[in-house]
Protein backbone atom coordinates (compact mmCIF):
# COMPACT_ATOMS: atom_id res chain seq x y z
CA UNK A 1 0.00 0.00 0.00
CA UNK A 2 1.35 3.63 -0.85
CA UNK A 3 1.19 5.99 1.79
CA UNK A 4 -1.96 8.47 1.37
CA UNK A 5 0.62 11.33 0.68
CA UNK A 6 1.75 10.26 -2.59
CA UNK A 7 -1.75 10.23 -3.94
CA UNK A 8 -3.66 13.55 -4.67
CA UNK A 9 -6.85 12.64 -2.96
CA UNK A 10 -8.18 15.13 -5.93
CA UNK A 11 -7.64 12.79 -8.40
CA UNK A 12 -8.59 10.21 -6.00
CA UNK A 13 -11.96 11.22 -5.93
CA UNK A 14 -12.17 12.28 -9.85
CA UNK A 15 -11.57 8.15 -9.72
CA UNK A 16 -14.56 7.48 -7.65
CA UNK A 17 -16.45 10.01 -9.32
CA UNK A 18 -16.61 8.27 -12.60
CA UNK A 19 -18.02 4.89 -10.95
CA UNK A 20 -21.87 4.45 -12.81
CA UNK A 21 -24.83 3.53 -11.12
CA UNK A 22 -25.57 0.08 -11.75
CA UNK A 23 -29.17 0.89 -12.14
CA UNK A 24 -28.60 3.73 -14.52
CA UNK A 25 -25.41 2.79 -15.98
CA UNK A 26 -25.59 6.49 -18.06
CA UNK A 27 -25.10 7.71 -14.92
CA UNK A 28 -21.90 8.14 -12.30
CA UNK A 29 -22.19 8.15 -8.52
CA UNK A 30 -21.74 11.92 -8.47
CA UNK A 31 -24.20 12.83 -11.20
CA UNK A 32 -26.81 11.27 -8.87
CA UNK A 33 -25.52 12.65 -5.81
CA UNK A 34 -24.50 9.73 -3.95
CA UNK A 35 -21.31 10.11 -3.33
CA UNK A 36 -21.24 12.93 -0.58
CA UNK A 37 -17.60 13.36 0.01
CA UNK A 38 -14.15 11.66 0.16
CA UNK A 39 -11.57 12.80 2.87
CA UNK A 40 -8.90 12.14 4.94
CA UNK A 41 -9.32 11.02 8.08
CA UNK A 42 -5.98 9.47 10.51
CA UNK A 43 -3.93 8.38 7.77
CA UNK A 44 -6.70 6.79 5.60
CA UNK A 45 -9.52 7.94 3.22
CA UNK A 46 -13.31 7.66 4.00
CA UNK A 47 -15.83 7.76 1.48
CA UNK A 48 -19.49 8.61 2.38
CA UNK A 49 -21.86 7.92 0.34
CA UNK A 50 -25.80 7.92 0.77
CA UNK A 51 -28.80 5.93 -0.85
CA UNK A 52 -31.04 7.51 -3.05
CA UNK A 53 -33.65 4.76 -1.14
CA UNK A 54 -33.86 3.20 1.84
CA UNK A 55 -33.85 0.03 0.14
CA UNK A 56 -31.86 0.57 -2.97
CA UNK A 57 -30.26 -2.65 -3.97
CA UNK A 58 -27.39 -1.10 -6.02
CA UNK A 59 -25.81 -0.16 -3.01
CA UNK A 60 -24.05 -2.54 -1.99
CA UNK A 61 -22.77 -2.93 -5.58
CA UNK A 62 -21.84 1.24 -5.68
CA UNK A 63 -19.96 -0.04 -1.89
CA UNK A 64 -18.06 -2.63 -3.88
CA UNK A 65 -16.98 -0.98 -6.42
CA UNK A 66 -16.03 1.86 -4.04
CA UNK A 67 -13.64 -0.81 -2.70
CA UNK A 68 -11.89 -2.24 -5.64
CA UNK A 69 -11.27 1.66 -7.05
CA UNK A 70 -9.51 1.85 -3.90
CA UNK A 71 -7.81 -0.91 -3.80
CA UNK A 72 -6.91 -0.40 -7.19
CA UNK A 73 -5.28 3.01 -6.52
CA UNK A 74 -3.35 1.26 -3.61
CA UNK A 75 -5.04 3.17 -1.26
CA UNK A 76 -6.31 2.37 2.69
CA UNK A 77 -9.66 3.65 2.88
CA UNK A 78 -13.04 3.13 4.09
CA UNK A 79 -16.60 2.97 2.60
CA UNK A 80 -19.04 4.98 5.33
CA UNK A 81 -23.27 5.51 4.26
CA UNK A 82 -25.15 7.87 6.26
CA UNK A 83 -28.49 8.98 6.04
CA UNK A 84 -28.43 12.62 7.11
CA UNK A 85 -29.25 15.24 5.16
CA UNK A 86 -31.61 12.55 3.23
CA UNK A 87 -30.81 12.15 -0.68
CA UNK A 88 -32.82 14.78 -3.05
CA UNK A 89 -33.09 14.63 -6.60
CA UNK A 90 -32.49 18.21 -6.14
CA UNK A 91 -28.76 16.99 -5.47
CA UNK A 92 -28.56 15.66 -9.50
CA UNK A 93 -26.37 17.67 -11.81
CA UNK A 94 -27.58 19.27 -14.90
CA UNK A 95 -25.38 17.43 -17.08
CA UNK A 96 -26.42 13.74 -15.16
CA UNK A 97 -30.01 15.27 -15.95
CA UNK A 98 -28.96 16.06 -19.39
CA UNK A 99 -27.36 12.42 -19.61
CA UNK A 100 -31.07 10.79 -18.42
CA UNK A 101 -32.59 12.21 -20.93
CA UNK A 102 -30.44 11.37 -23.89
CA UNK A 103 -30.58 7.76 -22.39
CA UNK A 104 -34.61 7.94 -22.42
CA UNK A 105 -35.23 8.27 -19.16
CA UNK A 106 -37.07 11.65 -17.88
CA UNK A 107 -34.98 13.39 -15.73
CA UNK A 108 -36.57 14.64 -11.94
CA UNK A 109 -37.88 17.92 -12.07
CA UNK A 110 -36.82 20.86 -9.97
CA UNK A 111 -38.55 20.82 -6.66
CA UNK A 112 -39.63 24.17 -5.87
CA UNK A 113 -42.59 23.40 -3.35
CA UNK A 114 -44.79 20.28 -3.42
CA UNK A 115 -47.83 21.84 -4.83
CA UNK A 116 -45.43 23.89 -7.48
CA UNK A 117 -44.51 20.40 -8.88
CA UNK A 118 -47.39 19.21 -10.37
CA UNK A 119 -47.93 21.87 -12.46
CA UNK A 120 -44.66 21.67 -14.60
CA UNK A 121 -44.94 18.87 -17.12
CA UNK A 122 -43.11 15.69 -17.15
CA UNK A 123 -41.45 15.52 -20.53
CA UNK A 124 -41.67 12.52 -23.09
CA UNK A 125 -37.65 12.04 -23.84
CA UNK A 126 -38.08 10.69 -27.36
CA UNK A 127 -40.35 13.61 -28.82
CA UNK A 128 -39.87 16.28 -25.70
CA UNK A 129 -44.24 16.41 -26.11
CA UNK A 130 -45.81 17.92 -22.71
CA UNK A 131 -49.22 15.29 -23.22
CA UNK A 132 -48.03 12.49 -20.93
CA UNK A 133 -49.27 10.78 -18.59
CA UNK A 134 -48.22 8.31 -16.12
CA UNK A 135 -48.98 4.68 -16.19
CA UNK A 136 -47.50 3.38 -12.63
CA UNK A 137 -46.70 5.66 -9.82
CA UNK A 138 -43.51 3.08 -9.18
CA UNK A 139 -41.32 1.76 -11.83
CA UNK A 140 -38.76 -0.69 -12.50
CA UNK A 141 -36.38 0.55 -9.85
CA UNK A 142 -37.16 2.37 -6.49
CA UNK A 143 -36.01 5.47 -7.77
CA UNK A 144 -38.44 5.67 -11.55
CA UNK A 145 -42.33 5.38 -12.41
CA UNK A 146 -44.14 4.20 -15.46
CA UNK A 147 -45.03 6.70 -17.85
CA UNK A 148 -46.11 7.55 -21.59
CA UNK A 149 -46.43 10.07 -24.18
CA UNK A 150 -50.10 10.75 -25.85
CA UNK A 151 -48.13 12.26 -28.56
CA UNK A 152 -45.68 9.52 -29.83
CA UNK A 153 -47.26 6.52 -27.60
CA UNK A 154 -43.92 5.82 -26.42
CA UNK A 155 -44.03 4.76 -23.08
CA UNK A 156 -40.92 5.44 -20.99
CA UNK A 157 -39.42 6.01 -17.03
CA UNK A 158 -39.59 8.86 -15.01
CA UNK A 159 -36.72 9.48 -12.57
CA UNK A 160 -39.31 10.30 -9.71
CA UNK A 161 -38.33 13.74 -7.92
CA UNK A 162 -37.57 12.97 -3.93
CA UNK B 1 -20.44 1.21 22.02
CA UNK B 2 -21.69 0.83 25.24
CA UNK B 3 -25.15 -1.12 24.86
CA UNK B 4 -28.59 0.79 25.37
CA UNK B 5 -31.44 -1.71 26.05
CA UNK B 6 -34.35 0.84 26.19
CA UNK B 7 -32.84 2.07 22.71
CA UNK B 8 -32.49 -1.49 21.66
CA UNK B 9 -35.98 -2.16 21.86
CA UNK B 10 -37.31 0.83 20.56
CA UNK B 11 -35.79 0.48 17.27
CA UNK B 12 -36.40 -3.46 17.11
CA UNK B 13 -40.39 -2.83 16.96
CA UNK B 14 -39.89 -0.08 14.27
CA UNK B 15 -37.80 -2.52 12.77
CA UNK B 16 -39.96 -5.27 13.07
CA UNK B 17 -43.08 -3.24 11.51
CA UNK B 18 -41.50 -2.82 8.39
CA UNK B 19 -40.17 -6.12 8.31
CA UNK B 20 -43.05 -8.37 8.63
CA UNK B 21 -45.01 -5.97 6.27
CA UNK B 22 -42.03 -6.04 4.31
CA UNK B 23 -42.49 -9.82 4.07
CA UNK B 24 -46.01 -9.80 3.62
CA UNK B 25 -45.86 -7.59 0.50
CA UNK B 26 -42.98 -9.64 -0.83
CA UNK B 27 -45.59 -12.82 -0.53
CA UNK B 28 -47.16 -10.73 -3.27
CA UNK B 29 -44.84 -10.24 -5.91
CA UNK B 30 -45.50 -12.55 -9.28
CA UNK B 31 -49.06 -12.76 -7.66
CA UNK B 32 -50.78 -9.15 -8.34
CA UNK B 33 -53.44 -8.83 -10.82
CA UNK B 34 -51.44 -5.96 -12.99
CA UNK B 35 -47.88 -5.68 -13.80
CA UNK B 36 -48.35 -2.44 -12.55
CA UNK B 37 -49.42 -2.84 -9.34
CA UNK B 38 -46.81 -6.45 -8.80
CA UNK B 39 -44.02 -3.65 -9.62
CA UNK B 40 -45.74 -1.25 -7.16
CA UNK B 41 -45.95 -3.82 -4.23
CA UNK B 42 -42.25 -4.95 -4.66
CA UNK B 43 -41.29 -1.21 -4.47
CA UNK B 44 -43.44 -1.01 -1.57
CA UNK B 45 -41.84 -4.10 -0.03
CA UNK B 46 -38.21 -3.17 -0.48
CA UNK B 47 -38.42 0.19 0.85
CA UNK B 48 -40.10 -1.55 3.88
CA UNK B 49 -37.03 -4.16 4.00
CA UNK B 50 -34.51 -0.86 3.77
CA UNK B 51 -35.92 0.77 6.41
CA UNK B 52 -36.21 -2.38 8.77
CA UNK B 53 -32.19 -3.18 7.11
CA UNK B 54 -31.10 0.07 8.88
CA UNK B 55 -33.24 -0.08 12.23
CA UNK B 56 -32.21 -3.76 12.37
CA UNK B 57 -28.32 -2.76 12.05
CA UNK B 58 -28.27 0.62 14.15
CA UNK B 59 -30.17 -1.95 16.95
CA UNK B 60 -27.60 -4.23 16.37
CA UNK B 61 -24.76 -1.80 17.51
CA UNK B 62 -27.29 -0.35 20.86
CA UNK B 63 -27.84 -3.86 21.79
CA UNK B 64 -23.46 -4.23 21.53
CA UNK B 65 -23.97 -8.53 21.57
CA UNK B 66 -22.57 -8.71 18.03
CA UNK B 67 -26.34 -9.54 16.43
CA UNK B 68 -26.28 -7.82 13.17
CA UNK B 69 -29.47 -7.11 11.16
CA UNK B 70 -29.64 -10.45 9.50
CA UNK B 71 -29.59 -12.10 13.50
CA UNK B 72 -31.90 -9.85 14.37
CA UNK B 73 -34.27 -10.39 11.51
CA UNK B 74 -34.11 -14.29 11.36
CA UNK B 75 -32.94 -15.83 14.40
CA UNK B 76 -35.64 -14.49 16.76
CA UNK B 77 -39.06 -16.52 17.57
CA UNK B 78 -42.48 -15.62 17.34
CA UNK B 79 -42.69 -14.26 20.95
CA UNK B 80 -39.61 -11.99 20.35
CA UNK B 81 -40.82 -9.89 17.37
CA UNK B 82 -42.49 -6.81 18.31
CA UNK B 83 -44.54 -5.55 15.40
CA UNK B 84 -47.72 -4.17 16.07
CA UNK B 85 -50.21 -7.13 15.09
CA UNK B 86 -51.83 -4.77 12.19
CA UNK B 87 -49.17 -5.97 9.67
CA UNK B 88 -48.92 -9.34 10.03
CA UNK B 89 -52.46 -10.30 9.19
CA UNK B 90 -52.81 -12.20 5.91
CA UNK B 91 -53.47 -10.27 2.08
CA UNK B 92 -56.32 -11.35 1.79
CA UNK B 93 -57.67 -9.96 -1.13
CA UNK B 94 -56.64 -6.48 -2.80
CA UNK B 95 -58.68 -4.52 -0.71
CA UNK B 96 -57.35 -5.76 2.50
CA UNK B 97 -53.91 -5.62 0.97
CA UNK B 98 -54.66 -1.87 0.38
CA UNK B 99 -56.70 -1.31 3.72
CA UNK B 100 -53.81 -2.67 5.90
CA UNK B 101 -50.88 -0.63 4.28
CA UNK B 102 -53.19 2.65 4.11
CA UNK B 103 -53.19 2.20 8.14
CA UNK B 104 -49.58 1.68 8.20
CA UNK B 105 -48.53 4.84 5.95
CA UNK B 106 -51.28 7.14 7.63
CA UNK B 107 -48.93 6.24 10.78
CA UNK B 108 -45.47 6.29 9.75
CA UNK B 109 -45.82 9.50 7.74
CA UNK B 110 -46.06 11.13 11.25
CA UNK B 111 -44.12 8.87 12.75
CA UNK B 112 -41.32 9.57 10.53
CA UNK B 113 -41.81 13.20 10.06
CA UNK B 114 -41.44 13.24 14.42
CA UNK B 115 -38.31 10.94 14.63
CA UNK B 116 -36.55 13.64 11.56
CA UNK B 117 -36.08 15.62 14.74
CA UNK B 118 -34.68 12.75 17.30
CA UNK B 119 -31.26 13.78 19.24
CA UNK B 120 -30.33 10.83 18.21
CA UNK B 121 -28.60 11.71 14.49
CA UNK B 122 -28.54 7.97 13.38
CA UNK B 123 -32.15 7.28 13.85
CA UNK B 124 -32.91 10.95 12.70
CA UNK B 125 -31.11 10.22 9.03
CA UNK B 126 -33.09 6.78 8.88
CA UNK B 127 -36.19 8.97 9.54
CA UNK B 128 -35.52 11.49 7.31
CA UNK B 129 -35.20 9.31 4.28
CA UNK B 130 -37.86 6.81 5.59
CA UNK B 131 -40.15 10.23 5.79
CA UNK B 132 -40.16 10.61 1.90
CA UNK B 133 -40.89 7.18 1.42
CA UNK B 134 -43.91 6.82 3.77
CA UNK B 135 -45.50 10.03 1.88
CA UNK B 136 -45.17 8.28 -1.10
CA UNK B 137 -46.91 5.02 -0.15
CA UNK B 138 -49.86 7.14 1.62
CA UNK B 139 -50.43 8.40 -1.78
CA UNK B 140 -50.64 5.25 -3.34
CA UNK B 141 -52.43 3.65 -0.77
CA UNK B 142 -55.05 6.59 -0.75
CA UNK B 143 -55.42 6.67 -4.46
CA UNK B 144 -56.36 3.25 -4.46
CA UNK B 145 -58.82 3.07 -1.37
CA UNK B 146 -60.57 5.97 -2.63
CA UNK B 147 -60.61 3.96 -6.36
CA UNK B 148 -62.06 0.68 -4.75
CA UNK B 149 -64.76 2.94 -2.40
CA UNK B 150 -65.61 5.26 -5.03
CA UNK B 151 -65.74 2.09 -7.94
CA UNK B 152 -68.25 -0.32 -8.49
CA UNK B 153 -70.81 -1.66 -5.52
CA UNK B 154 -68.62 -4.78 -5.23
CA UNK B 155 -65.11 -2.74 -5.11
CA UNK B 156 -66.93 -0.42 -2.64
CA UNK B 157 -68.35 -3.27 -0.09
CA UNK B 158 -64.61 -5.03 0.09
CA UNK B 159 -62.87 -1.88 0.67
CA UNK B 160 -65.63 -1.27 3.21
CA UNK B 161 -65.13 -4.79 4.34
CA UNK B 162 -61.19 -4.45 4.44
CA UNK B 163 -60.85 -1.20 6.61
CA UNK B 164 -63.53 -3.23 9.20
CA UNK B 165 -61.73 -5.76 9.43
CA UNK B 166 -58.36 -4.32 9.97
CA UNK B 167 -58.96 -1.17 12.03
CA UNK B 168 -59.15 -3.08 15.23
CA UNK B 169 -55.71 -4.11 14.79
CA UNK B 170 -54.52 -0.56 13.89
CA UNK B 171 -54.66 0.53 17.96
CA UNK B 172 -51.81 -1.87 18.39
CA UNK B 173 -49.84 0.81 16.58
CA UNK B 174 -50.39 3.39 19.44
CA UNK B 175 -49.57 0.95 22.17
CA UNK B 176 -46.74 2.29 24.52
CA UNK B 177 -45.16 1.36 27.39
CA UNK B 178 -42.05 1.88 29.34
CA UNK B 179 -40.06 1.79 26.52
CA UNK B 180 -41.30 4.55 24.82
CA UNK B 181 -41.65 6.76 27.90
CA UNK B 182 -37.99 6.12 28.32
CA UNK B 183 -36.98 7.10 24.75
CA UNK B 184 -39.33 10.16 24.68
CA UNK B 185 -37.62 11.50 27.85
CA UNK B 186 -34.15 11.23 26.19
CA UNK B 187 -35.61 13.10 23.30
CA UNK B 188 -34.71 10.01 20.69
CA UNK B 189 -38.32 8.68 20.28
CA UNK B 190 -41.70 9.44 19.74
CA UNK B 191 -44.78 8.41 21.90
CA UNK B 192 -46.72 6.73 19.24
CA UNK B 193 -50.16 8.43 21.21
CA UNK B 194 -49.36 11.58 20.08
CA UNK B 195 -49.32 10.34 16.08
CA UNK B 196 -53.19 9.65 17.01
CA UNK B 197 -54.74 12.84 16.21
CA UNK B 198 -52.60 12.82 12.68
CA UNK B 199 -53.58 9.46 11.94
CA UNK B 200 -57.31 10.10 12.89
CA UNK B 201 -57.00 13.16 10.30
CA UNK B 202 -55.68 11.33 7.35
CA UNK B 203 -57.73 8.12 7.81
CA UNK B 204 -61.16 10.74 7.69
CA UNK B 205 -60.36 12.26 5.07
CA UNK B 206 -59.37 9.45 2.79
CA UNK B 207 -62.35 7.60 4.39
CA UNK B 208 -64.66 10.42 3.11
CA UNK B 209 -62.83 10.39 -0.24
CA UNK B 210 -63.64 7.31 -1.09
CA UNK B 211 -67.34 7.48 -0.09
CA UNK B 212 -66.87 4.78 2.70
CA UNK B 213 -67.65 4.92 6.36
CA UNK B 214 -65.20 5.02 9.37
CA UNK B 215 -65.39 1.48 11.07
CA UNK B 216 -67.35 0.78 14.36
CA UNK B 217 -65.98 -1.66 16.26
CA UNK B 218 -64.29 -0.36 19.22
CA UNK B 219 -62.54 -3.41 19.99
CA UNK B 220 -58.62 -2.95 20.20
CA UNK B 221 -56.51 -6.07 19.81
CA UNK B 222 -53.10 -4.74 20.89
CA UNK B 223 -50.49 -6.55 21.91
CA UNK B 224 -47.78 -7.36 19.31
CA UNK B 225 -45.23 -4.71 21.15
CA UNK B 226 -44.65 -6.99 24.13
CA UNK B 227 -44.68 -10.54 21.52
CA UNK B 228 -48.24 -11.33 21.97
CA UNK B 229 -49.42 -11.81 18.48
CA UNK B 230 -52.20 -13.21 16.34
CA UNK B 231 -51.84 -16.49 15.03
CA UNK B 232 -50.25 -14.77 11.33
CA UNK B 233 -47.37 -14.25 12.89
CA UNK B 234 -45.77 -17.80 13.19
CA UNK B 235 -45.96 -18.52 10.08
CA UNK B 236 -44.99 -16.07 8.28
CA UNK B 237 -42.10 -16.29 10.55
CA UNK B 238 -41.17 -19.70 9.60
CA UNK B 239 -41.41 -19.28 5.91
CA UNK B 240 -39.48 -16.20 6.40
CA UNK B 241 -36.66 -17.62 8.39
CA UNK B 242 -36.60 -21.46 7.29
CA UNK B 243 -33.80 -20.86 4.80
CA UNK B 244 -31.28 -18.69 7.04
CA UNK B 245 -32.07 -21.44 9.78
CA UNK B 246 -31.81 -24.32 7.79
CA UNK B 247 -27.99 -22.71 6.38
CA UNK B 248 -27.01 -20.83 9.63
CA UNK B 249 -24.07 -18.86 8.48
CA UNK B 250 -23.75 -19.70 5.16
CA UNK B 251 -22.74 -16.79 2.73
CA UNK B 252 -22.71 -16.03 -1.20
Amino acid sequence: MVTLSTMDLDALRAKIAEIPDPEVPVLTIEDLGVLRRVEERNGSVVVTITPTYSGCPAMHHIEQNIRTALNDAGVEGDVETVFSPAWTTEWMSDEGKAKLRDYGIAPPRHIESAVSITNVPVRCPQCNSARTEVISTFGSTACKSLWRCLDCLEPFDHFKEL
Amino acid sequence: MSANPNLFTYLLRLADDNMVLSQRLGELVSWMPELEEDIAIANLSLDHLGQATSLYSYAGTMEAAGRDEDALALTRSEREFMNAVLVEQPNGNFADTIARQFLVDAYQVPLYQALSSSTDQTLGGIAQKAEKEARYHLEYSSTWLVRLGDGTDLSHDRAQSALDRMWPFAADLFAADQVEANVVAAGIGVDPRTLRDSFDSTVARVVELATLRMPTDTYERTGGRTGIHTEHLGHLLAEMQSLHRAHLGATW
